[in-house]
């Protein structure tokens, strides 16, 4: 039963970091254009971070 | 665990950086938001393509498109004209429209929805981590192991509901306190009761904890409330920016000049000046000018009035030919239109009477419920004779396995289902209920002008004239912007006919055009102005020297309504026609369209008291209208439909709005309307049977934490499925 004291941690670890990627991508608003976003992958130009040359 | 725990401890953590970020989108220094509406954009291309534009024009610093909206939103400096931006933009071949900043304020960044979501993804985690220990005490952890195994569930389950099930806590409060019982209040008890007695078997070293069944029960209810959230979101910001494209501005002339200013700020006194083609922002009276009104929305009447000076004018009529100069009588809110909102207000509270399926079950089942878990105690009390641990256990396992989660999802699944395939055939559902009454419609009313026909004349006897006689009309046509002038110059050029050749060509407002032809003086307008007695028709007038030739006018059939009304036919529907324009033209679109039943000159407040007589017989009514003289028989009726094209305040009394152009919908929107009442019907029965079986196996006291986890999944899920079956 020794291995408890790892996988316990472990999986509380995982799921914490799940819950963490969700509230992130929640406040980085991915979550309020999804058909746009679907369709921005194929397009070549850095829309967030416009070209400065 | 920290990890896990944290966001939980803090709920206002999760809100405070999305404030934030409201606030520095709007604070872009000194520069000013602009929206714009993209109604046609469909692909990455028409993305890239419009954000380019949209950058490279002067005055902007950003611009983004957000494609599920169908809408850009662009940083400019401050003084950039918005309309000037959707001009340009229209010419470079992207349709686009300037949307009202103001009316879409609220709907910026969905907030109460972001809140739902991250409660239910705290919920969703809990809920797997929770699960995940739960099954190695299903699998036989014994005495410390299981104790400890329990112990690190209730650290993660107690602050994941003591957030996540926030909302059904406030909810059951303000019912409690009103003295009410609604859904919420079992909801709560159970998770509360099942947490709470989870603690004190933990405490205890108990067998039995119902951590997880309380994290699922939050979860599975908190999906239900997220969906039907979403679904009234987009109905309601899809409405708002309906809303958000009349932008209310007008051209107010002051001692220094003209400038454009928001309706709100006009004052009784004001002078304001209207375009041909723009509609009248307020009441007033007419202190200069000539022109030819269109009053259809308002009355009903497809034929223009005269205005003059002098002359009354209300807010949403549209100004057809010349300029006019207007006396403001009543500012913003006092205006005709604004006069509605009374009306509104009633109509909102007609239909906050309508109970709905879910209201109904609830308001059954939440006694049945608690007097079963109550009944349980008691009995289990006398049975074993005063063991309290042993009949708690078994009371809040009936409270647990009964907890309403298929119930809880049996509507909004299958509304957000219904809305959802409805939304993509170009019709809004606004309302809550509105599919439900939807589907107990028997008799459709339809108004005339502007819903069942475009409200744009058609010219009927085109082969009446020889090809001399079209040419100068189409040439004295195409120098006015009145509808039966555009209507005869699209009629004629579609015939192949070339303009006349004619000199001194002028437009007098209110009156028709004239011009010299051959050394003649022709004239193309009203009866009066060529010497001649009206006609019962829409018609105009083409005078020649002393000749004078009759063009008639039909209004054009919308598009679908023959379709719509013949698909509403094949279902069995009686339909009646009310319209307030003149005898003739009313009967003549009945005879065309099939319709048995019609009335003309039908005032606003008789087409009210009509849709009423019909109520009273027993029928349930549906109006489909456009008009503000339709808006009393919409608030009467049992369930109401209104196009795009309508009025405001017309489309916010309605319950659902077409879209797109075309009434042809119509018919299908009924059949979808009353398989999804089925489909909710169907969804309330297998709750039903699911309860059947489990109650009686919680009463027995045979219900484990596994047998509630697996009955609970099962049934949420049968429920979805079934609402995905919808047709």
């Amino acid at each position: 039963m020794d291995v408890l004291v790892y996988l316990i941690p472990i999986s509380l670890i995982l799921g914490g970091l799940g819950l963490g990627a969700f509230v992130w991508t929640l406040k980085s608003r991915q979550y309020e254009d999804p058909e746009g976003d679907s369709r921005r992958i194929l397009s070549d130009e850095y829309d967030d971070h416009p070209k400065t040359d | 665990m920290a990890a896990t725990a944290q966001p939980a401890a803090c709920p206002a953590c999760a809100v405070a950086p999305a404030a934030a970020e409201i606030a520095g989108r709007q604070g872009a220094v000194g520069g000013e938001q602009v929206l714009l509406s993209l109604p046609e954009i469909h692909c990455a291309a028409c993305i890239s393509g419009v954000e380019r534009s949209l950058s490279a024009m002067p005055g902007v610093r950003r611009a983004r498109v957000n494609l599920t909206l169908k809408r850009a939103t662009v940083d400019v400096d401050p003084g950039i004209d918005a309309a000037g931006l959707a001009r340009e933009l229209k010419a470079q071949g992207w349709a686009a429209h300037e949307l009202d900043t103001a009316t879409l304020a609220g709907t910026q960044g969905d907030r109460a929805g972001r809140d739902l979501l991250m409660r239910l993804g705290v919920a969703g985690f809990a809920m797997m981590n929770v699960m995940l220990l739960s099954v190695a005490i299903w699998s036989g952890a014994e005495a410390a192991t299981r104790d400890m195994f329990h112990w690190i569930s209730a650290a993660i389950a107690l602050p994941a509901i003591a957030f996540s099930a926030q909302p059904f806590f406030r909810h059951a409060w303000t019912a409690v306190r009103a003295g009410r019982l609604n859904m919420d209040v079992p909801i709560s008890l159970a998770i509360l009761l099942a947490a709470g007695l989870s603690i004190w078997e933990t405490a205890h070293s108990g067998a039995h904890a119902y951590f997880d069944a309380a994290l699922s029960l939050t979860f599975f209810l908190l999906a239900g409330r997220y969906l039907d959230h979403r679904t009234r979101s987009v109905a309601r910001s899809a409405a708002q920016e309906l809303a958000a494209l009349e932008v209310p501005r007008a051209l107010r002339i002051s001692g220094t000049g003209e400038a454009m200013v928001p309706v709100a700020e006009l004052a009784v006194g004001d002078v304001v000046r209207v375009l041909p083609g723009q509609r009248v922002p307020v009441d007033g009276v007419v202190e200069s000018g000539a022109s030819e009104i269109d009053r259809s929305l308002l009355t009903g009447e497809s034929l223009p009035v005269q205005a003059a000076k002098g002359g009354e004018v209300n807010a949403g009529e549209v100004n057809l030919t010349g300029v006019l100069t207007v006396r403001v009588t009543a500012a913003a809110v006092d205006s005709t239109l604004h006069r509605l909102a009374d009306l509104v207000a009633v109509a909102e509270s007609t239909r906050n009477r309508y109970t709905s399926l879910a209201d109904r079950a609830a308001r059954i089942y939440a006694p049945a419920v608690h007097l079963l878990a109550l009944g349980a105690f008691v009995a289990w009390l006398v049975v074993s004779g005063g063991d309290v641990r042993l009949s708690l256990n078994i009371a809040v396992a009936v409270l647990i396995i009964t907890c309403p989660c298929a119930l809880g999802l049996a509507v909004p699944a299958v509304t957000t289902a219904a809305s959802g395939r409805l939304f993509k055939r170009g019709l809004l559902i606004k309302s809550a209920t509105a599919l439900e009454r939807l589907a107990e419609v028997d008799t459709v009313v339809f108004d005339k002008t502007g819903t069942l026909t475009a409200g744009m004349p058609e010219l009927e006897n085109l082969d009446a004239f020889d090809a001399a006689d079209l040419s100068l009309a189409l040439a004295l046509a195409e120098g006015s912007a009145h509808p039966l002038s555009v209507s005869l110059a699209n009629a004629a050029k579609a015939a192949g006919i070339a303009p006349a050749k004619v000199a001194l060509l002028h437009e007098v407002p209110g009156y028709g055009v004239a011009a010299e032809w051959r050394g003649q003086r022709v004239r193309l307008g009203r009866a009066a102005w060529v010497g001649k007695e009206p006609a019962g028709q829409t018609t105009t007038y083409l005078q020649i020297g002393e000749r004078v030739q009759i063009f008639r006018f039909a209004d054009r059939l919308r598009e679908g309504a023959a379709e719509a009304v013949a698909a509403l036919k094949a279902q069995g529907m009686d339909m009646v026609l009310l319209s307030g324009d003149a005898e003739a033209p009313v009967a003549d679109l009945a005879g065309r369209l099939g319709i048995g039943r019609y009335e003309s000159g039908i005032l606003p407040h008789e087409k009210a008291a009509r849709v009423e007589a019909l109520a009273a017989e027993g029928r349930r009514v549906l109006m489909v209208g456009d008009g503000l003289n339709d808006t009393g028989a919409m608030a009467a009726a049992h369930a109401s439909i209104s196009p795009a094209s309508a009025l405001e305040a017309t489309r916010v009394v309605s319950d659902i709005v077409l879209l797109g152009g075309s009434l042809a919908p119509l018919g299908e929107t009924l059949e979808t309307a009353r398989s999804a009442t089925r489909r909710i019907r169907e969804n309330f029965g297998i709750a039903a049977a699911y309860n059947a079986v489990a109650i009686p196996v919680a009463l027995l006291g045979f219900a484990t934490p596994l047998a509630a986890a697996l009955a609970m999944s099962a049934s949420s899920i049968c429920v979805s499925l079934n609402a995905l079956r919808l047709r």
